[in-house]
């Protein structure tokens, strides 16, 4: 396990690499989820907002 | 009026950015000559960019522009005749004032026959994919700078081999030769391609 | 990734909604397999003319990222040919829903791969003609993102991005092929790193099951993003009314 780790001492490179990847991967699919509820509200604001023009 | 600003600006702005340099990394011969041919390719890039913006700018408002897109006269013509003429005004000063700069630079005579001859095969590609850029960004806020943005990676080619080009000449005239040739065969390609592009980049910024 | 029939933002989106956790669950197995196999069944140290270290081991993600940040583009341009040809509207939609992920996998690949560098070259940026390629590569994504917002007019942003992702593709080869090759009188194929066929094949499998991996999240990331945009630009049909009012609860 520490063999993995250190990677002969390289670790810290090899291993800053896949964390860039993951946490871009991870940041990615996260923004995306946030967006689509931002989106789903925004439009559901604006129906409401038709909706009680249109039953006046 | 407004061609003769067009001329002096893009000029004094090559100039002034071309002399800066020397300021900032230092007079010392060896290193001016050995920077020169890249420094002034880069100027030319900047200050064509910076031309660009007008290609299309006055025409698009005041009307000239949509009467262009109705003529039965094809719009590539049309574009290449434009660029033509926006490159004599401020492409062709840079390859006359080409010499000045070798000056500057301490570099040798080969070199400032190379630098002349590659900004006056490679300027005109720069206005033609050029004009490219200023069809697609037209009468956009932030447009020169969204410009720049858009255009700098498709002048790398020129940039590379131009600046290679007049590297090369104080080494060996003769080594040039194949920069030249394919400096002009991106001229004739982009001659060929690039009023075509434009002209399609127009129809879609402008209907 | 064709999608001739479903041009129809109302029949994809669905459509799209139900593969995404097939893809996710891909993504995940085949990544997770690829870097298993990565990390335990191939050698520490490389031999050979270009000795490396246990640092190579990077090459497992960069090379995929590398390799997805072009494929992806190469998607947005033909989804961008496809639009303009045809005049579909999902196409273009399609195209700027793949160019964020193909920004990522790019600033990845260079991220990566400045990593690399600094172990094996020892600095950090080298002006290396595959990497410097991948960074004017992220230029032509930011400029297609940036010309996308830039225009107001949905049909003309459109129109005019997926014209400048085409000449972008055109002038891929030549502006990559002069920053290999900047010298015409000797021009030798400056790529000793990629020559697969001596590669072991214990690491050529790993990275190209990472490579499947990132493509089945490509997927993923890129129908979502689609989603949203499809529910956007689509908000004034029935349907969309129709499933806001679902999901809002009203």
């Amino acid at each position: 396990m520490s063999e993995l780790l250190s990677q002969g001492g390289y670790g810290f490179y090899v291993w800053s690499s896949y964390a860039m990847g993951l946490i871009l991967l991870v940041l990615e699919l996260a923004q995306l989820r946030r967006q689509r509820r931002i989106i789903l509200a925004r439009l559901g604001r604006l129906m409401r907002i038709q909706a009680g023009r249109g039953s006046r | 009026m407004r061609r003769r600003t067009d001329v002096l600006t893009t000029l004094f702005f090559f100039v002034i950015v071309v002399s800066l340099f020397p300021l900032g990394v230092g007079t010392e011969k060896q290193v001016l000559r050995m920077l020169g041919p890249g420094v002034v390719w880069v100027a030319a890039l900047l200050a064509s960019m910076l031309a660009l913006e007008r290609l299309f700018a006055a025409d698009h408002e005041d009307g000239t522009l949509e009467q262009m897109l109705l003529t039965p006269q094809p719009l590539s013509v049309l574009v290449l005749a434009k660029v033509v003429a926006h490159w004599l005004l401020t492409g062709l000063p840079l390859v006359l004032i080409a010499p000045l700069i070798a000056l500057q630079y301490h570099l040798p005579e080969p070199a400032r026959m190379a630098m002349m001859l590659s900004l006056l095969v490679g300027t005109p590609i720069l206005s033609l994919v050029g004009a490219i850029g200023a069809a697609l960004t037209l009468g956009l806020r932030g447009g020169g700078v969204l410009l720049s943005l858009l255009i700098l990676p498709l002048y790398i080619p020129v940039l590379v081999y131009g600046a290679g080009a007049v590297t090369v000449s104080t080494i060996d005239f003769a080594d040039t030769r194949p920069y030249f040739s394919l400096l002009g065969a991106f001229l004739l390609l982009a001659l060929i391609f690039a009023p075509l592009t434009t002209a399609a980049a127009l129809r879609i910024s402008i209907e | 990734m064709k999608l001739f029939r479903f041009s129809s933002p109302a029949i994809f989106y669905p459509l799209a909604g139900k593969m995404i956790p097939w893809f996710a669950a891909l993504a995940a197995a085949t990544i997770l397999v690829g870097l298993f196999w990565a990390f335990f069944e191939t050698p520490d140290r490389l031999g050979g003319t270009n000795p490396q270290k246990e640092y190579y081991r990077i090459i497992f993600i960069h090379v995929p990222a590398a390799w997805l940040s072009m494929w992806i583009y190469l998607v947005v341009a033909a989804y961008c040919a496809i639009g303009l040809a045809f005049n579909t509207r999902l196409s273009f939609m399609m195209a700027n829903a793949a160019a964020p992920t193909g920004a990522i996998f790019t600033f990845l690949a260079l991220w990566t791969g400045a990593f690399w560098g600094r172990t094996s070259w020892g600095t950090w940026w080298d002006w290396d003609p595959r990497l410097t390629s991948e960074l004017i590569l992220l230029f032509l994504y930011i400029g297609y993102i940036a010309l996308h917002s830039a225009i107001d007019d949905q049909r003309r942003a459109d129109r005019a991005s997926a014209l400048l992702a085409i000449v972008g593709l055109v002038m891929i080869p030549i502006i990559f092929w002069s920053i290999n090759c900047p010298d015409p009188n000797e021009c030798a194929a400056l790529h000793q790193r990629s020559d697969m066929s001596n590669m072991e094949p214990n690491i050529l499998s790993s990275m190209l099951i990472v490579t499947f991996g990132f493509w089945m999240y490509s997927f993923v990331a890129i129908f979502m993003r689609l989603r949203g945009i499809i529910l956007s630009r689509e908000a004034d049909t029935t349907w969309v009314k129709e499933l806001v009012a679902k999901e809002q609860g009203q």
